[in-house]
């Protein structure tokens, strides 16, 4: 049992070499890969939908970080399309899907917004609750946060 | 979401200027993330609440953000601070975890109170209390255990209602880690905590085993949360000189036995959805009354439960378990377990 859990502690990150974007600023030092790629075929891909499913998941995501209180001034005035299109391709990429990742990194894409913990929690559980309404299973449904998670210190309160 | 604030010093209320030392907010009416209902209703309360944030300030999105989360009602994610275990710390309902109570961000304040009851078959425990946690990091707690025993004291001639009753102040520290939000290192969350405790018994305890009435518990936890596996996992070692948690007072007869000895205790949870959680607990005593006042009615076993936790909201949390309390005075006791646990 501990083996397995150990094993799976390490698979956890698997960047695959190549892809990760490039840093444009090198004062940015990302403290995490962008796109870790955390399983070897496309079934949870297809758990989430294809392109088709992490799209209109995004969709509706982003419905409800404009309307909660707590995510709605990132992205009120931002290019809500391009970063839903940017969010599906990360995605596709991290749950190994036949997609290209062309935005920033992480810490770049993030960088002066001074983002709190509270509002990083709250895109997390608006996007629970967008993933519960297309009924994804809940353990898929941590297994794409646990691959985000650790993104923490590239979002939260990078100034 | 209203919240009420107290300003830091006069100069400042009168200024206009409100900078929060201590925000103690309201209880939210609606939580927009945790309630599967329309968007459309919460969107135009919520646009109108960020509105009224954004105007007259011009604050960036990532300032209103820092100061709406002073304000607020607890950022993290449902189930993340565990519930208050019948000591009163954040944890199972038997044993204490690493995990700070409440939802409270590193940016925020919060309290949680619960109040517990553990019925088996000769005792009975009531248990209730509140807990402050601090920016994630500190958690506080008080609370009060009546234990009732029934039978037991009618046949020590204490009549039927006999109660011993004890107080527990406790504190706790997570020195590094983040459970949540570590996902990529097998590093645990670790906190360090102590329990004093003051046991108000002068007739069995003080009196006919001539016991010590206070002591204090010091332990510490490591709590894992792997989450692609939905699964929690928590391991405590205390150090204690308590008997049945201090119900029966501290230290062995007669002035022997006073040294600390380590207990064990661990806990494992299952993530069943965003706001259920199934698990089991196993708790280890020091058993220094084994042999007190002749055979073995004070001999002290391990505790077990297994429980389900579900966060009803951000505000209300509710658990039930069964207990297996092993041996205490003259059976294995089993026991039924329900605690609620309202938070700010």
């Amino acid at each position: 049992m501990m083996f397995s859990l150990l094993a799976a502690g390490m698979m956890a990150v698997h960047p695959v070499p190549g892809t990760e974007p490039q840093v444009s600023d090198p004062a940015v030092k990302p403290h995490y890969p962008t796109l870790p790629v955390i399983t070897q075929n496309e079934h949870l891909y297809e758990t989430f939908g294809g392109k088709e499913g992490l799209t209109a998941l995004m969709d509706d995501a982003m419905t409800r970080w404009l309307a909660n209180p707590r995510t709605h001034g990132f992205f009120a005035n931002a290019d809500q399309a391009r970063i839903k299109e940017l969010l599906v391709k990360q995605f596709c990429v991290i749950m190994h899907g036949p997609c290209t990742y062309d935005g920033r990194t992480m810490a770049e894409a993030h960088r002066g917004l001074n983002i709190s913990e509270g509002s990083f929690y709250a895109l997390v559980e608006e996007l629970q609750v967008a993933m519960n309404k297309r009924h994804i299973p809940f353990n898929a449904q941590n297994r794409l946060i646990a691959a985000l998670a650790p993104m923490h210190r590239d979002i939260i309160d990078n100034k | 979401m209203r919240s009420i604030c107290l300003p830091r010093a006069a100069w400042a209320v009168l200024a206009g200027v409100s900078s929060c030392a201590f925000a103690l907010p309201a209880m939210a009416a609606d939580e927009a993330a945790s309630a599967d209902t329309a968007v459309e209703a919460a969107s135009a309360d919520a646009v109108a609440s960020s509105d009224s944030t954004g105007s007259g300030d011009m604050a960036s999105p990532g300032e209103a953000s820092h100061r709406m989360n002073a304000f607020s009602n607890g950022g993290r994610l449902l189930l993340t601070g565990g519930v208050s275990t019948i000591e009163g710390a954040g944890g199972g309902g038997l044993v204490p975890w690493a995990l700070i109570g409440g939802y409270g961000t590193r940016d925020e304040f919060g309290i949680q109170s619960y109040v517990t009851g553990v019925k088996s078959e000769d005792f009975a425990l009531l248990s209730f209390g509140a807990a402050i946690n601090v920016k994630n990091r500190l958690e506080v707690s008080v609370g009060r255990q009546n234990f009732h025993l029934r039978d037991v004291g009618k046949a020590l001639g204490l009549g039927n209602d006999f109660i011993i009753s004890q107080t527990i102040i406790g504190a706790k520290l997570r020195l590094v880690g983040d459970a949540v939000l570590d996902q990529n290192t097998l590093v645990p969350q670790i906190s360090v905590g102590v329990q004093h405790k003051i046991n108000d018994d002068k007739t069995v305890v003080g009196g006919a085993l001539g016991l010590k009435r206070t002591g204090t518990d010091f332990y510490i936890a490591a709590t894992k949360l792997f989450l692609d596996k939905n699964l929690l996992l928590n391991a405590t070692v205390r150090l204690t000189k308590a008997n049945q948690y201090g119900i029966l007072g501290f230290g062995g007869l007669g002035g022997k036995d006073q040294a600390y000895k380590p207990t064990f205790e661990a806990s494992a949870a299952y993530l069943v959805t965003r706001k259920l959680a199934v698990g089991a607990e196993v708790r280890t005593k020091s058993n220094r009354l084994e042999g007190a006042l002749g055979g073995d009615s004070f001999r002290e076993d391990a505790a077990y439960d297994i429980f389900a936790a579900y966060a009803l909201g951000r505000n209300l949390s509710v658990t039930a378990a069964y207990a297996d309390l092993g041996h205490i005075a003259l059976q294995n006791q089993h026991a039924a377990y329900l605690s609620l646990q309202v938070g700010f």
